[in-house]
C-alpha cells in the first residue's frame, strides 16, 4: 500500500515536471504569460509530491518494511530510529529520491521568491531547471525505484554500512547534495539569460546569494566529510584525494572561479562569456559528481556497464553541455564585452589570475580523478595516481593562489602601480621573514614548509591588514569605539569583509594542512598489558582491553589507556575497533587528546585476547589538525555573512544600473 | 683420586667452555634473530604508498581488511629477506599491475599524467598571457584616443574618468574613508 502511493506520488511528480518544462516553453513560444505562470504552479507543487514519496519511504524505514527492496538493503531492525531516517541517504535510490526532493525545494524557492522580478527569464529557467528534475525523476521513477518489491520477504534487513552509521553521516550528505543542487538555480538563470538574449549582468545579481548559498553547502559538506573521515575511518587524515572526495572538490572549485570571476562582470562589464562558462562547467561538474558518488565508476569502467544508471547520467551531461555550448556560440556576439582589461595589475587582472589557478587545480584533479578510466579503456590495465602525485602537483598551485589571495585585495579596479603594491606587501613580506627566521631558529629546516608557511603568514598579515585599515577609517572619520567600527565595518560591506573572513578562513587551514602534510608523526608497536609506547612529548601506557556488544549487530573491542604529556597525567583514552557481524566489516574508531597546537590520535589495530595480553597500536602526532576545523568554522561564518540577507540590496539590485564604482570594491 | 679430580677439572673446563660456547651462539643467535625482526613502523614506511586492488583508496598499512593484513605480512617477510622498498613495490607491481602503486611509474601511458598538466598548463598560460595582453592593448588604445567615435560619450567616461582619480587619489586608507562617508 505505502510503496504503491509512493511510486504513484512519484509518476505525479513527474508528471508536473514535464507540464512544467512543455507548459512555459508553450506559454513563451505564443506568448501567453498564464501558461509560464501555470508552469510554475506546476514546479511549485512538484515540491509537495516529491516530498510525500520521501516522507512515505522514511514510513517505511521506521516501519522496518522489508517487502521494499531498498528498505531491505539498507536498514535492519535493531537500528535506531534515526539511522533509519538517515538510511534515506544511504543508498542510491534513496539518495536520488533525495536528490529529486531538494532539487525540488531550491527550484520551488526560487520561483517564489524571483518570480516578481525577471519575468522574461522566468520561461527559461522553469524549461532548464525542471528539464534536470525530470531527468532526475525519470531515474527514481523508471531506474532506481526506491519503492520497488522484493520477491519474498525477508525478516530482517541488512543493515545500514557502518561507514555510514556514525552522526557525522547525518548531516554531511545533505550538505554535499544542497550543495550541488543548489548550483542548479543560477545555471538555469544563466541558461534562461543566454537563451533570452537579455545579456546583462541581471542573472548574476538574481542568483548570486543562491550560489553563494549552494557554495556555502558545498564547503560544508566538504569540511564536514573531512571531519567524519578524521573521526571514523581511522587513518589519521581528513583528506585521500578519494574520487568521491574530488568529485565534490571539483565542482566547489569551479564554483570558487565562478563567486570570483562575476565580480569582474558586476563592476566592470567584462567576461560575460567565461562566466557563462564557469557556471556551465559547475553544473556539468555537479551531475558528473553525483554519479561518481553513487556509481563507483572510477574503480573500474565496468561498474559503468553493470547498471543503466550510467550511461543515463553521460547522456544527460552530454546533453546539457551540448546544449549550453550551442547556446553560447549562438550568443557568441552578444556577449562580448565592450570594455577592456587597462593593466596588467588591477583588481580584474587579480581575479583572472585567481581563475587561471583555480582552473588549472581543477584541471590536475580531473585528469587524475579519472585518470583510472582513461587508463582502462586505452591500455585495458588499471590505473592508480595516489595522493603523493595529486600533492606535488596541486601544491605549488595552491600555494600560488595563498600568495595570490593576499596581494589581491591591495589592487584597484582598472589599474594599480606595482609602486603602490609594493609598497603595501614590504612591511608584510618583511614580517613574515622574520617569522620563518624563528621557525628556523626553532629547528624546522623543510624547505616547502618554510615557504609554505612564508606564504601563508604573508597571506594572513595582508589580510588581517585590510580588517586593520577599514576599522581604523571608520574610527577616524566617525569617531567610533574600535569594535562598533569593526561591526558596522562587517555589516555595511558585506560581501567584502565576508570574502576576506573566508580568506582568513583559508589561511587559517592553510597552517593545519602544511604542518599535518609535513610534520605529522606516527608509530606502530605492539604492547602487553602494562607496558607503554611513546611519541614526540606524548606517552602511551595500555592498562588493558575488552569485548562487548554494541548496539545490533555490533561487536566492540575497545581499549583503555592512560596518556602523560611530558609525564603530567591528561587521561584515560578509549580507542576501539567495532566489527559489525552481519557483514563483517571491521572499523577502526580513534580517540584523541585533542589541543590547539596537536592531536595525540591513538588507533588499537588488533588485540588478541585468547594467545596474549597484547594489542597493537598506532598512534600519530597530527600537529596543528584543530587550526584545519577552526579555520573550517571561520570560512563558514563568513560565508554566512557575505550570504546573509541585505534588504536594502535586494531593492536596489533590479533597478540599480552599471555603476562606476573607485575604490577596492567586493 | 689424583687422576680422577684431574679428569673432573678437565670436565669443568669442557663444561665451562661449552657453556661458554652455548651462550655466544644464544647471544648470537638472538642479536641475528634481532636485525632479523621487522618492526611495524618498518612495514608500514612500504605500505604506505601501495593500496591494494580490493580496498579502493585506502592505503595499505591503515587499510584494517584481512587481504591488507596479508600483504603486510608479505611485506614484513621480503624486508626481513633483505629486500629494499622499491624491490617490494616492484614486486607488487609485477604481481598486480602498476595499479597498486600510489606514485605510478613513469612508463607508457601513465605518461600523460605529467605531460598533460604541464602542456595543458604551458598552453593555458601562453593563451592566457596572449589573451590579457590583447585586452590590454585594446583597453589602452581606448584611453588613449581622445574619444573614440564607436563608443558612445557615456561608455568612454566610464573608461576614461577612473584613471586620472584614482592615481592620484592618495593612499588606500583615505580611500575607504571616502567611500565609507559616500555609503553613510
Amino acid at each position: 500500500m505505502i510503496p504503491d502511493l509512493g511510486t504513484i506520488a512519484l509518476g505525479f511528480a513527474f508528471g508536473t515536471a514535464v507540464y512544467a518544462a512543455l507548459a512555459a516553453w508553450y506559454g513563451h513560444r505564443t506568448d501567453q504569460p498564464r501558461w509560464v505562470e501555470s508552469a510554475r504552479n506546476a514546479t511549485i507543487i512538484t515540491l509537495p509530491l516529491v516530498a510525500l514519496a520521501c516522507f512515505l519511504l522514511i514510513i517505511s524505514l521506521l516501519r522496518s518494511d522489508f517487502s521494499i527492496e531498498y528498505v531491505w538493503r539498507v536498514s535492519s531492525r535493531g537500528m535506531p530510529d534515526y539511522l533509519k531516517v538517515t538510511a534515506l541517504w544511504g543508498g542510491q535510490a534513496g539518495s536520488l529520491l533525495f536528490w529529486n526532493f531538494l532539487l525540488a525545494v531550491f527550484t520551488a524557492a526560487a520561483m517564489m521568491r524571483n518570480w516578481r522580478r525577471q519575468r522574461e527569464l522566468m520561461a527559461y529557467a522553469i524549461m532548464v531547471a525542471s528539464f534536470t528534475q525530470i531527468f532526475f525523476l525519470g531515474l527514481s521513477l523508471f531506474i532506481e525505484n526506491p519503492f520497488n518489491r522484493l520477491a519474498f520477504v525477508s525478516p530482517d534487513g541488512n543493515g545500514l554500512n557502518p561507514l555510514l552509521r556514525h552522526p557525522g553521516m547525518i548531516i554531511h550528505p545533505p550538505m554535499l547534495y544542497l550543495g550541488f543542487v543548489g548550483f542548479t538555480i543560477p545555471y538555469a538563470f544563466g541558461m534562461a539569460a543566454l537563451m533570452s538574449g537579455k545579456l546583462d549582468d541581471t542573472w548574476i545579481r538574481l542568483t548570486r546569494r543562491w550560489t553563494l548559498v549552494a557554495w556555502l553547502f558545498l564547503s560544508l559538506g566538504l569540511i564536514l566529510g573531512g571531519r567524519w573521515a578524521y573521526d571514523v575511518l581511522g587513518w589519521g587524515g581528513y583528506w585521500a584525494w578519494d574520487p568521491v572526495e574530488n568529485a565534490s572538490l571539483m565542482p566547489w572549485l569551479a564554483g570558487t572561479a565562478f563567486l570570483h570571476s562575476v565580480m569582474i562582470q558586476e563592476k566592470r562589464d567584462m567576461f560575460k562569456m567565461w562566466n557563462m562558462f564557469l557556471i556551465v562547467l559547475t553544473f556539468c561538474l555537479v551531475i558528473s559528481g553525483t554519479f561518481i558518488v553513487r556509481s563507483g565508476v572510477i574503480s573500474s569502467v565496468h561498474s559503468f556497464a553493470q547498471s543503466a544508471i550510467g550511461p543515463l547520467f553521460f547522456g544527460f551531461i552530454a546533453i546539457m553541455f551540448v546544449f549550453s555550448v550551442y547556446w553560447l556560440s549562438k550568443r557568441h556576439e552578444a556577449l562580448k564585452s565592450e570594455n577592456h582589461l587597462n593593466s596588467f595589475l588591477s583588481r580584474e587582472a587579480a581575479f583572472l589570475y585567481n581563475n587561471f589557478l583555480i582552473l588549472a587545480i581543477l584541471a590536475v584533479v580531473f585528469l587524475f580523478t579519472y585518470y583510472p578510466i582513461f587508463s582502462e579503456l586505452i591500455t585495458g590495465e588499471k590505473g592508480f595516481v595516489g595522493p603523493p602525485v595529486y600533492e606535488q602537483a596541486t601544491g605549488p598551485l595552491f600555494g600560488a593562489l595563498v600568495l595570490l589571495m593576499g596581494v589581491a585585495p591591495m589592487t584597484m579596479w582598472y589599474r594599480t602601480s606595482a609602486q603602490r603594491i609594493g609598497m603595501g606587501v614590504r612591511w608584510p613580506a618583511l614580517a613574515a621573514l622574520i617569522f620563518i627566521g624563528v621557525l628556523i631558529v626553532l629547528g624546522i629546516r623543510d624547505w616547502r614548509a618554510l615557504l609554505g608557511l612564508w606564504i601563508v603568514s604573508f597571506a594572513a598579515i595582508l589580510t588581517l591588514l585590510e580588517f586593520w585599515k577599514g576599522t581604523r577609517g571608520r574610527m577616524k572619520a566617525k569617531g567610533e569605539p574600535p569594535w562598533t567600527a569593526f561591526a558596522t565595518l562587517m555589516g555595511r560591506n558585506r560581501r567584502r569583509y565576508g570574502g576576506y573572513w573566508i580568506h582568513m578562513g583559508v589561511i587559517v587551514m592553510a597552517f593545519g594542512i602544511i604542518s599535518m602534510e609535513l610534520f605529522q608523526e606516527q608509530t606502530q608497536i605492539r604492547l602487553t598489558v602494562g607496558d607503554t609506547l611513546s611519541l614526540g612529548r606524548y606517552e602511551m601506557q595500555f592498562l588493558g582491553a575488552s569485548r562487548f556488544p554494541g548496539p545490533d549487530d555490533l561487536l566492540i573491542t575497545q581499549a583503555t589507556v592512560d596518556v602523560y604529556d611530558n609525564g603530567r597525567y591528561v587521561g584515560q583514552f578509549y580507542p576501539r575497533t567495532e566489527l559489525y557481524t552481519r557483514t563483517n566489516q571491521p572499523m577502526t574508531i580513534p580517540d584523541a587528546r585533542s589541543t590547539i597546537s596537536e592531536d595525540f590520535y591513538m588507533l588499537m589495530i588488533n588485540w588478541e585476547p585468547t594467545s596474549s595480553n597484547q594489542a597493537t597500536f598506532r598512534v600519530y602526532l597530527n600537529p596543528l589538525v584543530n587550526w584545519v576545523w577552526a579555520g573550517g568554522i571561520i570560512f563558514v561564518i563568513g560565508t554566512l555573512i557575505a550570504a546573509w540577507p541585505d534588504r536594502k540590496e535586494e531593492l536596489v539590485t533590479v533597478s540599480r544600473p552599471h555603476q562606476t564604482v573607485l575604490a577596492g570594491g567586493d | 683420586m689424583k687422576e680422577r679430580l684431574r679428569i673432573t677439572d678437565y670436565g669443568l673446563c669442557f663444561t665451562f667452555c661449552g657453556l661458554l660456547l652455548t651462550l655466544l651462539f644464544l647471544t648470537a643467535g638472538v642479536a641475528m634473530a634481532q636485525t632479523g625482526e621487522v618492526t611495524d613502523d618498518e612495514v608500514n614506511a612500504v605500505a604506505k604508498d601501495l593500496f591494494c586492488p580490493v580496498c579502493e583508496s585506502t592505503p595499505l598499512d591503515v587499510c584494517p581488511t584481512k587481504a591488507c593484513a596479508d600483504w603486510r605480512e608479505l611485506i614484513r617477510t621480503q624486508l626481513a629477506e633483505g629486500k629494499t622498498r622499491a624491490e617490494i613495490h616492484d614486486y607488487f607491481a609485477r604481481q598486480y599491475g602498476d595499479g597498486v602503486l600510489a606514485d605510478p611509474p613513469k612508463r607508457g601511458f601513465s605518461l600523460i599524467l605529467w605531460a598533460l598538466p604541464v602542456i595543458g598548463v604551458a598552453i593555458g598560460g601562453v593563451l592566457f598571457v596572449r589573451y590579457v595582453r590583447n585586452l590590454r592593448r585594446e583597453g589602452d588604445a581606448a584611453a588613449t584616443a581622445v574619444v573614440p567615435t564607436t563608443l558612445s560619450p557615456a561608455s568612454a567616461a566610464s573608461v576614461l574618468q577612473p584613471i586620472v582619480p584614482l592615481e592620484a587619489s592618495g593612499d588606500y586608507v583615505s580611500r575607504v574613508e571616502e567611500e565609507l562617508l559616500a555609503r553613510k
